[in-house]
């Protein structure tokens, strides 16, 4: 199997697709964003609990490939306990680091970095983004509650 | 059959033994190479078809040594390129049996051949249009359009789960206020061949015209319009071995007379004054501005040369990947087929338990089998399975047994890493 596959594809990603953390609907959230990716007609709904400027909590649900599940599953971990501020340059990090606009060091990011792979896939940055566009539209008083990666 | 034994056991051993397709795959310069360290194995011809020496050859002498524009000039260049572009329409009209190359409009693809049948009907608020459940969204979304524009009401003809149009239910759908029946001749997804002389039948009994979207059929089938007697037949270049950007709407001559334009500009008129202008005739009506020459050339030297291959042959070697595709997928754990009907082209969707088609079409990707992935431009179908997308395996006659088993060994692959 080549080396880019298992990049993509490697163990930490699949445990989060297969067994999503935070897959779970929130009652009260702050706010729930829907996010659809029309290409492959993927949707997730993310749920953010916002308490004195800080996400105390993150859930999920919806339906996609291993790779959105993950990165949706990882954001949710990731993005818990963080201040708004920081959220939004978590967004900013994550997004440079999908799509490789940017040059941060995926080890800096933790179990995040793993997401780097696919870089080296242009037909499936898309999947991975999808959450973290529907974060930042979370996170931005009077964005639509309705983001897609179109 | 009347047959005796010997014979018949002569045809069943060698149903595909007229037709090489290593043969054919030298006419395709991209089907020669490697992608990811592997022969590309191209399985999705539903998407698009590789183009042959020939068309790329036709479009790129025209550019050398023909551009003009056609119609216009009486210069030496133009006239060749005028003779150039109407011979590439009487060779469609050949290739459809169309009654006349007067019947062939000219256009940008499927899609835009139906926008303009759905632009110049002329619908009015309780007007309706029957279209299967089956459709492309370049058959939904012009009605819709439409619908939202004049107030048209859309009437959805059911299928059954195997894939297949319920014909029972057609003539219960359609009323006296039916303008048209549209109806793809070949699911782009399931790959079901629908009963189009029996839609035709019911409809012009009550004197219903029939639009046949055929992108997906005319790679595959020998189309007569004259046969299946339907109003409109609409097709793309690209899926017919041909450039991007050029395709037809074949229209019976009363039809097209009886549709106003759908742009206007040059081209399509007779006299231009600030009092008013007179139209051309069809097909001229139908494509103004300067055509896509090009595109055109391009497309009559796909069709010369589908033309000079044995296509019964093609299709009995289509139809053979079909069933050993079938088969062979059938073994793969937890893959299930999506559109069962006996009738059809080689084209198969299917769905794996745990895997995302999108990750599947990844894993095969790297393999060198291109496939796709997705919903296909079919969402109410997507719907109706409960899937949101599906992956595709869709054959050409180029296409071999061996990327079959490349496809299969793919797919063990994705489920043992996945599922």
């Amino acid at each position: 199997m080549s080396d880019e596959l298992t990049d993509i594809y490697q163990e930490l990603i699949l445990d989060h697709s297969r067994h999503p953390h935070n897959f779970r609907t929130m009652d009260g959230p702050s706010r729930m964003v829907d996010a659809h990716n029309p290409l492959c007609g993927d949707t997730l709904k993310l749920y953010v609990r916002i308490e004195n400027g800080r996400v105390v909590d993150a859930s999920f649900k919806g339906r996609g490939c291993a790779i959105s599940m993950a990165s949706a599953s990882m954001l949710t971990d990731r993005v818990k306990g963080c201040s708004l501020a920081e959220a939004a340059d978590l967004f900013e990090t994550m997004h440079h680091l999908l799509t490789g606009t940017g040059r941060p060091e995926p080890t800096d990011l933790g179990e995040l970095g793993a997401l780097a792979g696919v870089r080296h896939y242009p037909m499936r940055v898309k999947c991975a983004t999808l959450s973290w566009h529907a974060l930042k539209a979370a996170l931005t008083e009077g964005e639509p509650a309705m983001v897609s990666t179109e | 059959m009347g047959l005796d034994c010997a014979a018949e056991s002569i045809t069943a051993a060698t149903p595909t033994a007229r037709w090489d397709p290593g043969a054919v795959r030298s006419d395709f310069p991209a089907l020669q190479q490697e992608v990811r360290g592997a022969p590309l194995a191209y399985l999705d011809n539903a998407a698009t078809a590789q183009k042959p020496q020939a068309v790329i050859e036709a479009v790129a002498r025209y550019y050398r040594e023909d551009n003009a524009n056609v119609h216009r000039a009486v210069h030496l260049l133009s006239a060749r390129a005028t003779a150039a572009y109407e011979g590439a329409r009487a060779k469609v009209a050949r290739f459809l049996n169309a009654r006349s190359a007067a019947e062939i409009v000219f256009l940008r693809g499927t899609t835009e051949a139906i926008n303009l049948v759905a632009n110049s009907l002329g619908l009015q608020a309780g007007d309706e249009v029957a279209l299967t459940h089956m459709e492309h969204h370049a058959n939904i979304v012009p009605w819709q359009l439409q619908q939202a524009a004049s107030g048209a009401a859309l009437r959805v003809l059911p299928i059954s789960p195997r894939g297949e149009l319920e014909i029972e239910a057609v003539e219960g759908l359609l009323s006296t206020r039916t303008r048209l029946v549209t109806v793809t001749h070949v699911s782009n997804v399931l790959g079901t061949v629908n009963p189009i002389h029996e839609i035709v039948d019911i409809a012009h009994k009550r004197g219903i015209p029939v639009l046949v979207d055929g992108a997906q059929a005319v790679p595959h089938l020998e189309v007569d319009v004259q046969a299946l007697d339907c109003d409109f037949y609409c097709l793309s270049g690209h899926k017919l071995f041909g450039p991007t950007g050029i395709g037809v709407l074949y229209g019976k001559a009363e039809r097209l007379s009886a549709l106003p334009p759908y742009q206007g500009g040059g081209e399509m008129i007779r006299r231009v004054s600030f009092e008013g202008t007179k139209f051309a005739d069809p097909p001229q009506r139908f494509e103004a501005g300067t055509p896509h020459i090009a595109g055109a050339v391009g497309l009559g030297a796909a069709v010369g040369y589908l033309q000079g291959l044995d296509r019964v042959a093609a299709a009995e070697h289509e139809q053979g990947l079909l069933r050993y595709a079938t088969q062979r997928l059938r073994e793969v754990p937890g893959l299930r087929i999506i559109g069962e009907s006996p009738d059809k082209i080689a084209v198969v969707s299917f769905v794996m338990e745990g895997v995302h088609a999108h990750d599947i079409g990844t894993v095969l990707d790297h393999k060198g089998v291109a496939v796709r992935a997705g919903h296909h431009c079919a969402m109410p179908l997507m719907d109706f399975y409960g899937v949101p997308a599906t992956a595709r395996a869709s054959f050409a006659f180029y296409n071999t047994r061996e990327e079959v088993d490349r496809l299969v060994e793919g797919l063990q692959l994705a489920r043992e890493m996945l599922a």
